[in-house]
């Protein structure tokens, strides 16, 4: 479904990216980890054209994407929720939640995916004519989740979704991801720096290291690797 | 009593004008962060383009409300066009370059501005016929208010209606919050970003073009330099009121046509400027965001 080929990525004259490739199927949850500056963010904005590659190729469902302007990006099911994520703060949370679905037309469709986001995350309903900037950590990130959820996405990056929440959060998001990629056959691409938890709930993973990919294998293989374990796993 | 009254109905509409002219800068700060110095000159090719379209439609014999109207929509037309043009040359190029540069080059098209209407024109003031009757209704209060000042008090606040509604409840709107919010975050939501841009900057040249029409016929006279002076009062206005915020700026717009006002009435018209620059640098010592500004935090 998505392809990275051999991409290469700059910030003026440092390299971020190096030759990264890395292959999605449609249904798919797969993870990115890796240390911090490593390169993952920058994946992620390679994919959705915030920083586009200087060479290699991109593509979604078989079409090229390297070099598309972001919104055609988005329009073509990709949606991402940032690290830290980007709550716009001083929207509402129904108005963080329109921008999501700022793509589409279908008005009481766009009612309906609120309902279902409001289903999901009972407290986004609670809260959603107060300022975004407002919420709690976890309940921003419920919101950045269920702003990418508006568009309908059939790709979902995700940059560090557990970061500085409380587990039993935590929890509670990864569970909602594992529904959303049941229910909807929403792939799933996440990147993490929990690495026990990401290979948890992903198939397969990739190691990134200094803006390279190091390893890939599947999630189980990983976790039971040596060098993984020591790296990122903690023991 | 009643000199009050006029001097506070005085000050309210020139607070209208400068509101209508601070309204560009605060939306274009808001988005892109640029102080846009050439501002002032859309609104005075406004008020130029509107003589224009008077003069010719004079010749012909029109029924002068009428001409006002269209040499009105005809100002917006032209000065939005202004507007977008200057952003896609003089700005657009310079996005990712550091601020200085962008502001440097608004400045050099303030200036470019200014002497293509100099060269096109002339620099001595032209007269600008005054297209507003004296209505029936309003000469009982004509001894403190003129139907010129009512005319410009109700458009002002039908604009401000529209832009609140737009900015609050369309589409567009929204977008432009995000936008001024969090550049990247509205691109990842789908936020084609240079249209929101180019948006921002038709609709603050549209209302700049409307002022620059009403303070024309209040006064009776334009030349190419009338959108500095009126550009840095108007500038002056945004700061006051937080600049980067849209209620900020007509605040600041009253609070200075007020000062402006009130002092000339009250103490002498030549201190007007002097007046107006205390309030401003008292109002930055002790609020520096301005009076409805948020801090630098979410300012992107
Ligand atoms: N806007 C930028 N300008 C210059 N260099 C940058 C920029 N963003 C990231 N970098 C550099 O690119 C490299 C990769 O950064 P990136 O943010 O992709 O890492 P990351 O894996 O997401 O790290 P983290 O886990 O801390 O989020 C780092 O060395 C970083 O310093
Ligand atoms: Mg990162």
């Amino acid at each position: 479904m998505l392809k990275l080929k051999n991409v290469q990525t700059f910030y003026g004259n440092i390299q971020a990216l190096k030759d990264v490739t890395i292959e999605i199927s449609e249904g798919e949850i797969i993870t990115l980890i890796g240390a911090n500056g490593a390169g993952k963010t920058t994946t992620l904005m390679a994919v959705c054209g915030i920083v586009p590659p200087r060479s290699g190729e991109i593509s979604f469902m078989g079409e090229p994407i390297t070099g598309m302007e972001p919104d055609k990006i988005v329009s073509l099911g990709i949606c991402q929720v940032p690290e830290g994520r980007r709550i716009f703060p001083y929207l509402s949370v129904a108005e963080n939640l329109d921008m999501g679905a700022f793509l589409r037309n279908d008005r009481a469709e766009i009612k309906k995916d609120m309902e279902y986001v409001f289903d999901l995350f009972p407290i986004l309903a609670e809260r959603r004519h107060q300022a975004g900037g407002t919420l709690s950590g976890g309940e921003q990130q419920m919101l950045a989740i269920s702003r990418a959820l508006m568009a309908r996405p059939r790709l979902l990056l995700l940059d560090e979704p557990s970061l500085g929440l409380a587990p039993l959060i935590v929890k509670q998001i990864f569970e909602i991801l594992i529904k959303i990629n049941a229910e909807n056959n929403t792939t799933i691409f996440l990147v993490e720096q929990n690495a026990n938890l990401a290979l948890k709930v992903a198939a397969r993973g990739y190691v990134m290291e200094n803006g390279r990919i190091t390893l890939t294998d599947l999630s189980e293989n990983l976790l039971a690797n040596e060098e993984v374990k020591k790296a990122y796993l903690g023991f | 009593m009643d000199y009050f009254l006029e001097l506070f109905l005085g000050g309210l509409t020139r607070g209208s004008i400068y509101a209508l002219i601070a309204l560009g800068y605060t939306m274009v700060y808001g988005i892109i962060g640029l102080i846009n110095f050439a501002h002032g000159e859309i609104y005075m090719i406004g008020a130029f383009t509107a003589l224009i379209v008077i003069s010719v439609l004079t010749l012909m014999g029109m029924n002068t409300l009428a001409i006002l109207v269209i040499a009105g929509v005809i100002a917006v037309i032209y000065s939005s066009a202004y507007g977008y043009t200057v952003e896609k040359i003089a700005y657009k190029p310079l996005r990712n370059a550091p601020r200085l540069s962008a502001l440097i080059s608004a400045i050099g098209m303030s200036l470019f501005l200014q002497n293509y209407v100099l060269l096109a024109q002339t620099s001595d003031f032209l007269p600008f016929p005054c297209l507003i009757p004296d209505f029936e209704f309003m000469e009982p209060y004509a001894h403190i208010i003129g139907s010129t000042e009512i005319v410009i008090l109700i458009t002002t606040a039908v604009v401000m209606v529209l832009l609140t509604i737009m900015i609050k409840f369309t589409k567009i709107g929204k977008a432009m919050r995000a936008t001024s919010q969090d550049k990247t975050m509205a691109m990842l939501v789908g936020i084609n970003v240079n249209r929101v841009i180019s948006v921002t900057f038709i609709v603050g040249s549209a209302t700049a073009a409307i002022g620059g029409v009403l303070i024309a016929s209040h006064v009776g006279m334009i030349n190419f330099y009338v959108g500095f002076i009126a550009g840095i009062k108007a500038f002056v206005a945004a700061v006051l009121g937080g600049i980067g915020s849209i209620p900020g700026a007509v605040l600041g717009s009253f609070i200075l046509g007020w000062t402006e006002s009130f002092a000339t009435g009250y103490v002498s018209s030549d201190y007007e400027d002097v007046f107006a620059f205390l309030f401003l640098v008292l109002i930055l010592i002790f609020r520096p965001a301005g009076i409805l500004g948020r801090s630098e935090k979410y300012k992107i």
